[in-house]
């Protein structure tokens, strides 16, 4: 059992602290300029940390108890390859749903 | 999806735009929002507080973390530094969104800035790059489009796993609804070479990182992707330059 304060507390902090980290950029700096190398480094934000952010869930899967799962890597890598060919967010992630639940019922036979 | 690079929209064209790319995210929150309220109610959070929780937190995985080391009975504070850095890596989308929609009016960005998450950054910088001539106020009714599908599910999916207590059956594979997702987005950002080499130094470090407690190791990889794709694109350019 959690204990009532610690919950609220918890809820309460973890709400302002969680707030606090979006809102500074956003909300101080605005739209006072920024130095060049800055602006540099965030142009590479998105596309550095959410492949970093999915890549051990890849590896790694949880739904497999952390071992190397051939229908999800494959359903990874057509995902991509498929997002690089056509620059469609939507065909890439048809194919890579595709590819995982065509695999899955495959390893199932 | 077509291509519309180079067209125009209307404000209400970018809601929709951004109503229509968010909608793929339901696979993702549905089923996490579910499993956070079956957890949070097997820790003994009634309904209201599983609920306010989501609502008050709104950040999917440092809930996660903070619930679990509640159930372990760690100290108030080990608790809230250890959520917080999971969930660090929101800072760094904030800081990312901010040349595109700093402009914006203080209140909008108050507002944006609650309801900056995975999904709605990934499309909205997806987005953005791809039609850099949309206006800031077309950028915000973007913003608040892909949201629109998400955020309400994210509080009634919560709701349901509180009450009903099933989670969506492990066979249906909606575990990977994120990762395929994200890289759907993702590729079509790795437009140069620099690109392509921060996403690889994101990758690798975040595999080599991946037993550095409270997610820090995604937050050290996101870094040294930036850092390398910026560099890249320095590295690049003077070579271009020197073959002029």
């Amino acid at each position: 059992m959690i204990d009532q304060t610690t919950l609220w507390i918890v809820i309460v902090g973890l709400g302002i602290g969680s707030y606090a980290l979006r809102f500074t950029f956003l909300g101080i700096v605005g739209d006072r300029p920024m130095p060049p190398w800055l602006l540099r480094h965030l142009r590479y934000t998105a596309v550095a940390i959410l492949p970093a952010l999915v890549a051990p869930q890849v590896v790694w899967p949880a739904a497999t108890g952390g071992e190397a799962d051939l229908p999800r890597m494959s359903a990874a890598a057509v995902t991509l390859v498929v997002g690089l060919i056509t620059k469609n967010v939507l065909a890439a992630i048809m194919s890579g749903a595709g590819t995982l639940f065509g695999l899955l019922w495959l390893v199932a036979l | 999806m077509p291509s519309t690079t180079s067209k125009t929209r209307t404000t209400a064209g970018a809601y929709w735009k951004g109503a229509a790319d968010g909608a793929p995210f339901i696979l993702v929150v549905v089923p996490f929002a579910m499993l956070f309220g079956v957890l949070a109610t097997e820790s003994g959070l009634n309904v209201l507080e599983t609920l306010a929780f989501s609502a008050v937190v709104f950040a999917g995985a440092a809930q996660f973390t903070a619930l679990q080391l509640m159930q372990e009975h760690a100290p108030t504070a080990v608790v809230l530094a250890s959520a917080l850095a999971v969930n660090l890596r929101v800072a760094m989308y904030s800081a990312s969104l901010t040349p595109w929609i700093g402009a914006a009016p203080l209140w909008q960005r108050a507002i944006a800035a609650y309801f900056t998450v995975d999904q709605s950054y990934a499309c909205s910088v997806a987005q953005f790059e791809k039609e850099p001539q949309m206006s800031v106020p077309q950028r915000m009714a973007y913003f608040s489009g892909v949201l629109t599908p998400i955020v309400p599910l994210w509080y009634i999916s919560t709701v349901i796993g509180a009450l009903v207590g099933t989670q969506i059956p492990e066979a249906w594979a909606l575990d990977f609804a994120l990762p395929i997702t994200f890289l759907a987005l993702v590729a079509p950002m790795l437009r140069t070479a620099a690109h392509v080499i921060a996403a690889l130094v994101g990758i690798t470090v975040s595999l080599l990182t991946a037993t550095v407690p409270y997610s820090l190791g995604l937050i050290i990889a996101g870094t040294l992707g930036m850092m390398a794709g910026a560099q890249a694109e320095v590295w690049l350019a003077r070579r271009r330059l020197a073959h002029d």
